[in-house]
């Protein structure tokens, strides 16, 4: 600071006429300092996370090493654990969700960017926003009394009927199970994928589909062949964003899927997600190894999740750059 | 002919996506409406003033988890905002080329760590120490959740703050953090308070990690470092419970959660409309 002074003095710049200038610079420094330790305090945290996690999980790690996530054994008794089937579980109800929760996303994306008449587009983004801010225990709670006595007294009986040869649809009819996880996990993800979908679709520039027009495509075809192919990176990125919101969904899966650790090929059936796992045994688990596996559970979720939202957003970045260089 | 069948594949298609919408929306209202059929029942002033009753006993209300709610979100905001804002300002400040690229990046992992993983964190780093679940460690899961949200929504909207206003003020000789205080945020503040207020939407319905956290109580606070209720937590515990009084109560709890968190993005609405609407 005094060599700054010194500085000036030198150039012969005019003589600091306020007082306050030095506070000022004090204040400068003060300001960056404070700003700085903010930013850093989020990658302190994320670490922080990351070496907590892979600590609090090394007794589990070392003593079921690689057979953690293969085996489908989960007895506190025995002290045993495998994640198979919760994995199994997780990515059965993810998928079924995005089956579900893909062609109603991006069809409304299509109709909110491309078909509807620009009145109708502020009120159902508006409830499209309503849907995403639903907190997942009300979903869960709606799911219980709703949703899994629907699919058990009307939904489940018909597909028995009529598509019961196939093992999918075999079994007793629940109600809670994999399909009502799949169905309020699809009603769950829907938002995000039309929200990001309407992003990426809304930076496809004009000229493609003045192109596609003037060469006499219907909207359909201008959608299918300009659009939709030139923004085909950025739509999978938001279903890979979907997708990890479905990964580490907790409340209301858990709530209608029916917690039971076992791999069956019915959609019928009860199952288990990773993240229902943590939040039903977490504060049960009465051993240090019991606690320890939870704690792998996860950490699998967390480096999974990581991976499949980093790779959405490379995708919506590649394909976005003109939503990138608008937003940043 | 030919066209006819392509104008027609196009009419089809068109109503096609307008189905899609139409059914993305209508659980949303299904939803809303068994929220209220159900729930505006069991809604009434003890609701808003009485502690819960003991099975069996009917009435009672959820004052303390919608107390231990508000006192939660307190806690996650005097951690998060502040840190959130700073460190939205340094993104947006910042002349480094790594640092902040690094940050921006650790933001949105963050955002997208699935909530329950968060609730682990919180409890290795606040509950094991402390030997007890408390208001304190719920607070600090959410403040987790919450910065990412408030960090980036600070930065876009410090970064929209024209130059030439913060040139003139540096003209002035005014000092940049008196700049930024008085000049910077306050332009932006609109649209700040849009972010905090999306992000407290966003953490008052957050349940997972305040399972192992806070861990809820049937009474009302007993201080920052005892066990706390709030309304997730209460409308969960609720409805798995096997009791028809429970669940009506359960009903009513998530209308009321339902409403706080709608008003607090209305608010955000409104504020932004105001200000931004011009140049978003």
């Amino acid at each position: 600071m005094v060599q700054e002074g010194g500085t000036a003095e030198g150039l012969s710049l005019p003589r600091l006429a306020h007082p306050t200038r030095t506070t000022g610079r004090w204040g400068d420094h003060l300001y960056r300092l404070l700003i700085r330790a903010a930013a850093l305090a989020l990658l302190v945290l994320v670490l922080g996370l990351v070496i907590v996690m892979i600590r609090a999980a090394l007794p589990s790690i070392r003593t079921f090493g690689w057979r953690f996530p293969f085996t489908s054994t989960w007895d506190p008794v025995a002290q045993r654990f495998g994640a198979l089937p919760l994995i199994y579980g997780t990515i059965v109800s993810s998928v079924l969700a995005l089956l579900i929760a893909v062609p109603l996303g991006i069809g409304a994306a299509v109709y909110l960017s491309e078909v509807a008449p620009p009145w109708i587009r502020p009120p159902i983004s508006f409830l499209v926003e309503m849907l995403a801010a639903v907190p997942s225990v009300v979903y869960g709670l709606w799911g219980i009394f709703v949703l899994a006595p629907w699919l058990r007294t009307q939904v489940q009986p018909a597909l028995g009927s009529t598509l019961g040869f196939l093992p999918l649809f075999q079994g007793p009819p629940y109600g809670v199970g994999m399909l009502a996880a799949g169905l309020i996990l699809a009603i769950m993800v829907v938002p995000f994928i039309i929200a990001v979908s309407r992003e990426v679709l809304l930076a496809v520039p004009n000229e493609q589909r003045e192109a596609a027009l003037a060469l006499g495509a219907t909207r359909w075809e201008t959608t299918r062949l300009a659009v939709l192919r030139y923004a085909r990176s950025g739509l999978i990125g938001a279903i890979l964003l979907g997708l990890g919101r479905a990964l580490g969904e907790t409340m209301a899966v858990t709530m209608v899927i029916g917690n039971r650790p076992e791999i069956s090929a019915s959609l019928f059936a009860p199952g288990y997600t990773m993240a229902g796992m943590i939040a039903n045994e977490f504060t049960e688990a009465t051993s240090d190894l019991y606690l320890s596996a939870l704690v792998e559970v996860g950490l699998l979720l967390f480096v999974v999740t990581v991976i499949v939202n980093t790779l959405a957003r490379l995708l919506v970045w590649s394909m976005g750059g003109a939503v990138k260089e608008v937003r940043e | 002919m030919r066209a006819g069948i392509r104008r027609a594949i196009n009419t089809v298609m068109a109503c096609l996506t307008a189905f899609a919408a139409l059914l993305v929306i209508l659980p949303l209202i299904l939803i809303l409406a068994f929220l209220v059929y159900q729930g505006a029942s069991a809604v009434n002033l003890d609701f808003f003033t009485q502690l819960p009753k003991p099975v069996g006993e009917p009435g009672g209300g959820m004052a303390n988890a919608i107390v231990g709610t508000l006192i939660l979100i307190g806690l996650a905001s005097c951690l998060g905002l502040p840190l959130g804002i700073l460190g939205g300002v340094y993104l947006a400040e910042s002349r480094d080329r790594r640092l902040p690229w690094v940050i921006r990046f650790l933001a949105d992992v963050l955002n997208g760590v699935p909530s329950i993983v968060i609730g682990i964190f919180a409890y290795t780093v606040v509950v094991l120490p402390l030997r007890r679940f408390s208001a304190l460690a719920g607070g600090f899961a959410l403040a987790v959740i919450m910065l990412p949200i408030v960090l980036r929504t600070t930065e876009e909207l410090v970064r929209l703050v024209p130059a030439s206003l913060r040139e003139a003020a540096l003209a002035l000789g005014i000092p940049e953090w008196k700049v930024i205080l008085r000049v910077v945020l306050p332009t932006a503040r609109a649209g700040i308070i849009t972010g905090v207020m999306v992000s407290i939407a966003r953490i008052a319905g957050e349940t997972a990690p305040l399972l192992f956290t806070a861990f809820g109580n049937r009474f009302w606070h007993q201080g920052l470092l005892q066990p706390i209720a709030a309304l997730p937590l209460q409308i969960f515990a609720y409805a798995i419970a096997p009791y028809d009084d429970w669940h009506r109560q359960a009903w009513a709890g998530a209308l009321v959660l339902i409403l706080m968190i709608f008003s607090s993005s209305l608010i955000a609405r409104i504020v932004t409309k105001g200000r931004y609407s011009g140049v978003r």
